[in-house]
């Protein structure tokens, strides 16, 4: 961290006191902390085939495109859905998903640094890894792990290739969040960006990637 | 249960201040368009197309109800706990490399966030769509300060680039059509030029091409948070576009404002908050892109993270056991979308950063229902109780409602008068200080000591008659509540829209609404006035439901939980039973007790 960073005046430590003060008062009357009903849904009662076909389904409906390959054809299917594009590829992405056909480039600049934010914005594409994928809202979770890479890779580029191991689609948020860790940062993907800000008119692809491809991998 | 008051100094009560109440009449072109049928086409296609996706989407989960159970349990359990919830949370996220600041109130968060932005040594910032900057007023406060603040939100910088106000919590433009966002892109945007169209795709590149490059040379970002976990320090932003996924991970600096009620106490709680939330705001499974990030992680985002607590009258609203649970709100926006009086009257018309049934019971609980700018707000509602049915986290908004009318009708009474001047005093010394900072002259505001109470029964009085008469009776609600559209046809002798008589009067008389055509109203009227008699049925304790009548969107699936839930009522009625009893006792308001936490409580 830099040198110069800004820290708390005594005039916000005087606040939080004040803060805290002011909250152990409001709750002079002690109100109870209920114990929380978890009646909800946390564990699936279907097949695995049928979440997966719930996923597949969902995804659609969010406008991705979805594949299922095998071990054996990923490597085609990535090669035909980045054709010409320059791809970023984190570095702990199994390099046998790319074929040599695909014009990759890894998360290093000149410098030895990774690239920058205008480096990554001149960039066509990235392929990533996904870390757990919920059927039920159709939702991808990258937990910034080495084959999904730092959050920025699978951000700027327009063009999102995200393989989704079979093994990792549960039915439920529940258990989707069982297997995400807070330690490193989560990003949830639910189809590719949108807005409907303007008259509630959905229009696919503000800021992130405009194009989501998502393949079924097993 | 009795409340002891515990002699602590009332000071310790704190009112909120900021976009909380207006403070300038609208200008003139926002009058034009709120009276227009455009205004009302747009906000009645909006609500209830997203109604209509809200009741499909919620109708797919067979849990809803338990996870709207799960949901208030957790929000009151933050409550109870707040005080060591957020020594937890600051602990955590100071332990992961954040910095942890806390705000007061508005001015000290204003002024937090301009220090470290004129620390890094920039002028100009990007921002995601945050309510608590909003109510804040931190835009026009770095503007005051020199410094540009780009929203990167769509709506949010429609309304900037317009030089407008958002009207609704989850798409602040609804009040634009295509053909205004097409003039105020080509007027404001560089390099647009004669290529746009009015297509909302070729909208959305245009404002793509033009945020992109704020994106890639901005180094400071300032956000809200939707969430954040004590137990793990963990912060959650939930949005559509990816604007927000650009400025939490792009810029080297991070600001998160954060209203302390936003905690959550264990991370597997975001298990129920991720179901609640998207379902209910935008009406769909999941939205597009939810971002949680815990302090600084090294190699990916930020390099650095400050993270401002802002209270603002929150620990004030917490102090009130009858209006605490407005605090569970995730701001989800779906009691705007089913409310007969926001549809009408606009998002505009609250005058506060919090719009519609939740605005209703937030703005004057944060500023103090004294506080006059806000104080008509509690009968901004027929009490119909959709807002209560569609709440994820079943905050019972019509008893709250009541109760504050209550609140008011005391006050007006003189019966609450240190924390009336205390609320009085909150906003004129918030006014004076905003006007220091602008250099600009402060409007006269009338001293909280000279401030009359009326102690001659007003209008209101007479119709609320302290609401426990009104409201014990469902005959004379439905008379009450027809008093309102009588008071909107008597405008037209006085010429418009300055005032309404009656009940409504302060209301209209502060934020200056534009009458609806009257003719569309009492169409309205008339369509939906047989639910009056369905409300007083239910009040009635009769269990025969009528359909929704036609003309509906199509019902939500929580139809057939209407009367399951429909006990508001009920407790709404306890409420008045026991302030009726209060004051038949002749117990007079501990004076040293700003708020109504001194009482006892059914
Ligand atoms: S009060 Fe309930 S329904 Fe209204 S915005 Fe808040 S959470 Fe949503």
């Amino acid at each position: 961290m830099s040198e110069n960073v800004t820290r708390p005046t005594d005039r916000e430590q005087d606040a939080k006191a004040a803060i805290l003060s002011r909250i152990r008062y409001a709750l002079r009357d002690e109100p109870a902390a209920p114990e929380v009903p978890r009646d909800y849904r946390r564990a699936s009662s279907l097949d695995h085939a049928e979440v997966v076909d719930m996923l597949e389904d969902r995804l659609v409906d969010y406008k991705a495109n979805v594949y299922r390959e095998t071990g054996e054809s990923l490597p085609q299917r990535v090669g035909q859905l980045l054709g010409e594009a320059v791809t970023i590829v984190p570095e702990g992405l199994d390099e046998s998903w790319i074929p040599d056909s695909v014009r990759t480039v890894r998360d290093r600049g000149d410098d030895g640094g990774p690239l920058t934010a205008r480096e990554l914005d001149g960039l066509g594409a990235v392929v990533t890894s996904s870390t757990v994928s919920c059927a039920e809202t159709g939702t991808i979770f990258l937990n910034s792990h080495p084959d999904e890479g730092r959050r920025a890779l699978s951000l700027v580029p327009d063009h999102h290739v995200c393989v989704v191991p079979l093994d990792s689609v549960v039915e439920l948020i529940p258990e989707a969040f069982e297997r995400v860790s807070h330690d490193r940062p989560i990003t949830m993907i639910s189809g590719p960006s949108a807005t409907s800000d303007i008259e509630l008119e959905r229009v696919e692809g503000v800021h992130g990637p405009r194009t989501l491809d998502v393949i079924l991998l097993g | 249960m009795t409340v002891v008051d515990l002699g602590m100094p009332g000071t310790r009560i704190a009112y909120g201040s900021g976009n909380l109440y207006e403070e300038t009449p609208f200008p003139e072109h926002a009058r034009s368009e709120l009276g227009n049928q455009q205004m009302r086409a747009n906000i009645g296609h909006a609500t209830h197309t997203i109604r209509a996706k809200r009741g499909r989407v919620v109708g797919e989960l067979p849990d809803w109800q338990d996870l709207r159970d799960a949901g208030s349990a957790i929000k009151q359990e933050v409550g109870a706990r707040l005080p060591e919830l957020l020594e937890q949370f600051e602990a955590n996220v100071t332990a992961r490399g954040g910095i942890v600041h806390w705000a007061r109130n508005a001015a000290e968060a204003n002024r937090i966030v301009t220090d470290l932005v004129r620390a890094k040594g920039v002028d100009e910032i990007i921002k995601v769509k945050s309510m608590a900057t909003q109510e804040i007023g931190l835009n026009e406060h770095l503007e005051g300060q020199g410094i540009k603040s780009h929203e990167t939100d769509l709506a949010e910088l429609i309304v900037q680039l317009g030089d407008d106000k958002p009207s609704h919590i989850l798409v602040p433009a609804i009040h634009k059509n295509r053909d205004e966002i097409r003039e105020i892109f080509s007027r404001r945007m560089p390099g647009t030029g004669k290529t746009l169209t009015n297509e909302p795709a070729v909208l959305a590149e245009a404002a793509r091409t033009y945020l992109r490059e704020k994106f890639l040379d901005t180094t400071v970002a300032v956000s809200g948070a939707n969430f954040g976990i004590a137990e793990s320090g963990t912060l959650t932003v939930v949005e559509s576009e990816g604007n927000g996924r650009m400025c939490l991970t792009l810029p080297k600096t991070l600001i998160t404002v954060m209203g302390i009620e936003k905690l959550l106490p264990r991370f597997a709680d975001l298990e129920v908050f991720t179901q609640l939330l998207p379902r209910s705001s935008t009406g769909e499974r999941m939205n597009p892109y939810t971002s949680m990030w815990t302090g600084v992680a090294e190699g990916d985002g930020p390099e650095e993270f400050h993270l401002v607590l802002l209270d603002n009258g929150r620990s004030a609203v917490l102090g009130d056991p009858d209006g605490r649970s407005a605090l569970h709100c995730i701001r989800c926006s779906a009691c705007l979308n089913v409310c007969p009086v926001y549809e009408h009257a606009g998002g505009h018309a609250y005058g506060s950063t919090y719009p519609g049934p939740i605005g209703a019971i937030l703005s004057p609980q944060l500023t103090g229902v004294a506080a006059e700018q806000n104080n008509s707000l509690p009968y901004a509602s027929s009490l119909c109780g959709r807002c209560y049915e569609v709440c994820p986290v079943k905050i019972d908004i019509p008893s709250i409602l009541v109760h504050l009318r209550d609140e008011d009708v005391r006050t007006k009474h003189g019966e609450r008068d240190d924390a009336a001047a205390q609320q009085r005093s909150t906003v004129s010394a918030a006014r004076e200080a905003e006007a220091a900072a602008t250099g600009a002259q402060p409007e006269p505001a009338e001293h909280p000591d000279r401030v009359k109470k009326s102690r001659v029964p007003s209008e209101m009085d007479v119709l609320m008659k302290g609401a426990g008469v009104v409201m014990s009776s469902g005959k004379r609600m439905a008379l009450a509540e027809k008093a309102l559209p009588l008071g909107r046809g008597a405008l037209k002798p006085f010429g418009g829209a300055k005032w309404l008589p009656g009940m409504v009067g302060g209301w209209t008389q502060e934020r200056d609404i534009p009458v609806p055509p009257s003719q569309s109203f009492r169409n309205w009227w008339r369509k939906h006035g047989e639910e009056t008699e369905q409300r007083v049925a239910r009040d009635l304790g009769s269990t025969a439901l009528a359909p929704s009548g036609p003309g509906e969107a199509p019902s939500s699936s929580l139809a057939g939980h209407i009367e399951e839930h429909a006990g508001w009522g009920a407790e709404a009625q306890a409420v008045i039973r026991a302030r009726a009893g209060q004051s038949s006792g002749g117990e007079s308001t501990k004076s040293s007790d700003a708020t109504s936490t001194g009482e006892e409580q059914a």
